[in-house]
């Protein structure tokens, strides 16, 4: 079977890991850095994904996507009250949320699938082979909706993803795998976006689920919103300026509080400095880690509730828990130890990278399901209750919160009227008993033939597999003919629209390799450009006026190739350029070494 | 109406379904328990297979949750999608159906209350027609409980009043609770009734006799149970 990877697809940041000899690894890049940021800028050259976008982030706000994981399943009026802190433009169409960026709107998926793209060619670079299966992980409190939205992802982006895997449950394969970790486990993930909590008991290789609850909307993101609330307060009273209304500034006040939060972690203290916009000079202040906690303790203390509903589902009391394991980079936050060690009684541990732990699970779920682990066997549960609607507005609920997956219901529908030919179904999701309090999922029309009313007998199976993702099937009783439903999903991109972008996709992928190798090409020719001249100007005086002129064209000849469209213009300039100061460098190396060695040259040395 | 949205076509897994004596691959006879023995296939869980069948365990209430667990888990290994991924569509297909009934099996089972009300449904029809009801002797009881519950609705629960009628509900809950109690006792008394007739499996018209009273003792019992049980879960959500 083809290699899969795992992939951890974070709100701040994502990670790609593979198997080597049993062992889960993350894949680095050239300069050795495992993470990935999840953001996606829109350059005069294209898009690009990763650190070099992070730096659009101040640059060019309007047209840099960070955290658009926030996004995903969702429609505009889940995330309406958190649309001001998003300098970027958001937008919805046929119930999806749509990203503008230049000409073009992305929906998040597609976003998604950038950042995807990206790690698949990390991995690509790295292993050396064609990747195109992979497991990606989720928040364990995703719906359905969240989640066919990452498979989406997945598919836009080349991948069959063959699992969706939650997180703290990846985490939990890491830890069994590495640590060999035993008994009944609490896995806290506190991460960017999300909060999830889960309970599982390892046994012989088995990973069982017992109960899972949280957040999917919690995390250090809302942390940094209330420093930057709170320094855009302070702006304003000091310095006579409103930061809000200037989307670069606002990113620079957001990365500082962001930076401030995580070196809060580790010092008692920091400085913040913020340059100000309008020739407003600076804003300067010290923050205390006491203040950070004062300011952050009532958005950390939410993550509590969902860890005692978890317990009483799972039939468990906080003594009950052998180990507590952290993931996720909002658990370096001293003050979130606490609480939790508070909450557990028991003093909670991270031997794993906190950052890291989600994509080696991931990719141990890989090599489970392509045959490499044969020991291992994860046993998960379904997060939410799933429903249809009944008479009066009521969710009926088919499969309860915390059922391991996969998991199926039957439920029997009939006809109210003569002759009718249709049952309309909607399928909600959640806990509350009215419909308007549940997520709807989708709707469909169940097709019935026409006969008296009562007489038909439509038998309906929801089964939600693995992935935690629904899936429904129906059967005529008196017949036993089947039929396949298309259920319109309520929020999310419908299967020709997936389709559809997955052909962009390819299109527009010859396109994006092109811009990728723009963009590497002339970094390379500025690089080149900048140490030519540097030779020149030490060196020039060791080679003859004709030979410096050919330098020099060479030069202005790479410089006009850089600010043009083709990477192997580019290229081909910068090789003329290496062949002409091939005899500077010489020089230049023979003239150090001549001070080194005292007068003998490389041929005599060598 | 519109026909568009939906579509027939003729459905594989009812064959597979059907198929339980004979390998749905090829077609030999299937001796072994899940699967083929001739081309090792994977077969279907019958839809005719009660949980207690599916998880080798004979018709009893008295089950040691620990061997359940053990099946459970070795059954887990046998079907679970995560070892199917190299196999055919079919055998996909089959091992995520078994899966959820094996899912659904071990949920029923290993809850003592479900199991009886399963097994009930099993031994005497649907399980939907165990309506919850009160016990006749705390009809009235519960009724002015109601009332009681009502009032502290409504009220301002940091008055005199309000934490008089708090004070009521928290005696009337833990009364509750210990008839609860009482109830499962009872239970437990008549589970283990009903295994030794079963151990015993005698076909006389006496021990036919005792199945019913069990069983209908039964029924009566899980109906109140279940009746309380939803009202001290209201008690304690309201007076929390």
């Amino acid at each position: 079977m083809a290699r899969i990877v795992g992939i951890d697809l974070g709100t701040t940041n994502s990670l790609v890991a593979y198997m080597k000899d049993g062992q889960p690894c993350v894949v680095p890049d050239r300069k050795g850095r495992t993470m990935v940021p999840s953001v996606v800028a829109l350059t005069d050259n294209g898009l690009i994904v990763g650190d070099s976008a992070k730096e659009h982030l101040t640059r060019n706000p309007e047209r840099t996507v960070y955290s658009v994981k926030r996004f995903m399943g969702k429609g505009l009026a889940d995330v309406q009250n958190e649309l001001a802190y998003f300098p970027y433009n958001v937008a919805e169409t046929g119930g999806v949320i749509r990203i503008r960026l230049g000409q073009k709107s992305y929906s998040p998926p597609q976003i998604s699938a950038m950042i995807l793209k990206e790690l698949k060619l990390r991995a690509e670079a790295y292993l050396g082979e064609s990747i195109t299966k992979a497991v990606i992980t989720v928040p364990a409190y995703f719906n359905d909706s969240q989640r066919q939205a990452t498979k989406d992802a997945g598919l836009i982006a080349g991948l069959e993803v063959l699992r969706i895997i939650n997180e703290p449950t990846a985490a939990s394969l890491a830890y069994g795998l590495q640590e060999k970790t035993q008994g009944t486990i609490a896995v806290y993930d506190f991460g960017g976006g999300t909060f999830d909590i889960s309970i599982l008991k390892l046994k012989e290789g088995i990973f069982e689920v017992l109960a899972t609850n949280g957040d999917t909307h919690l995390g250090g993101d809302d942390l940094d919103r209330l420093l930057v609330d709170l320094f855009i307060a302070e702006i304003r009273d000091r310095h006579g300026i409103d930061v809000g209304s200037y989307p670069d500034y606002m990113q620079t006040v957001r990365l500082e509080a962001e930076g401030a939060k995580i070196r809060l972690s580790d010092d008692l203290k920091t400085e913040i400095t913020i340059e100000l916009p309008e020739d407003k000079g600076r804003f300067t202040r010290e923050l205390t880690r006491d203040q950070l906690e004062s300011l952050v303790v009532g958005v950390i203390e939410r993550t509590l509730a969902p860890c005692r509903i978890a317990l009483k589902d799972a039939g468990l009391t906080p003594k009950d828990i052998d180990e507590v394991v952290l993931v996720g980079g909002s658990t370096r936050i001293p003050l979130v130890r606490q609480r939790v060690e508070t909450l557990f009684g028991k003093q909670p541990h991270c031997h794993l990278n906190p950052d890291e732990v989600v994509a080696l699970g991931a990719a141990v779920q890989a090599d489970i399901l392509s045959g490499g682990t044969t020991d291992m066997l994860l046993l998960d549960v379904t997060p939410l209750s799933l429903g249809i609607e009944t008479m009066g507005g009521v969710m009926s609920s088919l499969i309860r919160r915390n059922t391991t997956i996969p998991a199926s219901a039957k439920e029997m529908f009939t006809t109210y009227v003569d002759g009718q030919t249709g049952v309309d179904i909607h399928i909600l999701q959640g806990e509350r008993e009215l419909v308007k309090d549940n997520r709807s999922l989708a709707r469909f029309r169940l097709k019935v033939p026409p006969l008296p009313a009562g007489v038909p007998r439509i038998e309906v199976t929801f089964l939600i597999d693995a992935n935690g993702i629904l899936s429904v099937t129906a059967t005529d009783m008196r017949t036993g003919q089947s039929q396949s439903i298309e259920v319109k999903p309520s929020y999310g991109l419908s299967d020709t629209e997936v389709e559809r972008m997955i052909e962009d996709s390819f299109k527009f992928a010859a396109e994006d390799v092109n811009a990728r190798k723009l963009i590497e090409a002339r970094l390379d020719a500025e690089a080149l450009i900048k140490t030519t001249e540097k030779s020149l100007a030490e060196a020039g005086r060791l080679v003859t006026h004709e030979e410096a002129d050919g330098i020099r064209t060479a030069l202005s000849q790479v410089a006009a190739a850089k600010d043009g469209m083709d990477p192997r213009v580019i290229r081909a300039r910068m090789a003329d350029l290496e062949q002409a100061a091939k005899n500077l460098n010489v020089v230049m190396l023979n003239d150090s070494l001549k001070k080194s060695l005292h007068g003998k040259t490389v041929s005599e040395v060598t | 109406m519109d026909n568009n949205q939906t579509s027939t076509h003729p459905d594989t897994r009812r064959q597979l379904q059907m198929a339980r004596s004979m390998c749905w691959h090829c077609q030999s006879e299937v001796t072994g328990e899940y699967f083929c023995e001739r081309c090792v296939k994977v077969q279907p869980v019958s839809k005719e297979t009660d949980y207690f069948t599916c998880l080798g365990f004979p018709r009893r209430l008295t089950l040691d949750p620990q061997k359940l667990e053990a099946k459970f888990y070795e059954l887990s290994r046998t079907f679970h999608p995560d070892f199917y991924q190299a196999k055919s569509k079919a055998e996909q297909t089959i091992s995520l159906s078994n899966a959820a009934v094996l899912n659904t099996a071990y949920r029923t089972l290993r809850d003592p209350i479900r199991r009886a009300e399963y097994l009930l449904a099993l031994e005497t029809g649907s399980v939907k027609d165990i309506r919850t009801s009160p016990p006749a002797d705390l009809f009235e009881e519960i009724l002015a409980l109601q009332d009681t519950l009502e009032e502290y609705r409504t009220s301002d629960r940091d008055s005199d009043q309000g934490h008089r009628l708090r004070a009521t509900l928290q005696t009337e809950q833990e009364a509750l609770e210990r008839r609860k109690e009482e109830m499962e006792s009872q239970l437990r008394q008549l589970f283990a009734d009903w295994d030794k007739l079963q151990d015993a499996g005698e076909a006389t018209s006496l021990a036919r006799v005792e199945r019913d009273r069990i069983l209908k003792q039964m029924r009566d019992l899980l109906s109140h149970r279940t009746y309380i049980n939803n009202i001290v879960n209201d008690l304690a959500a309201t007076i929390a």
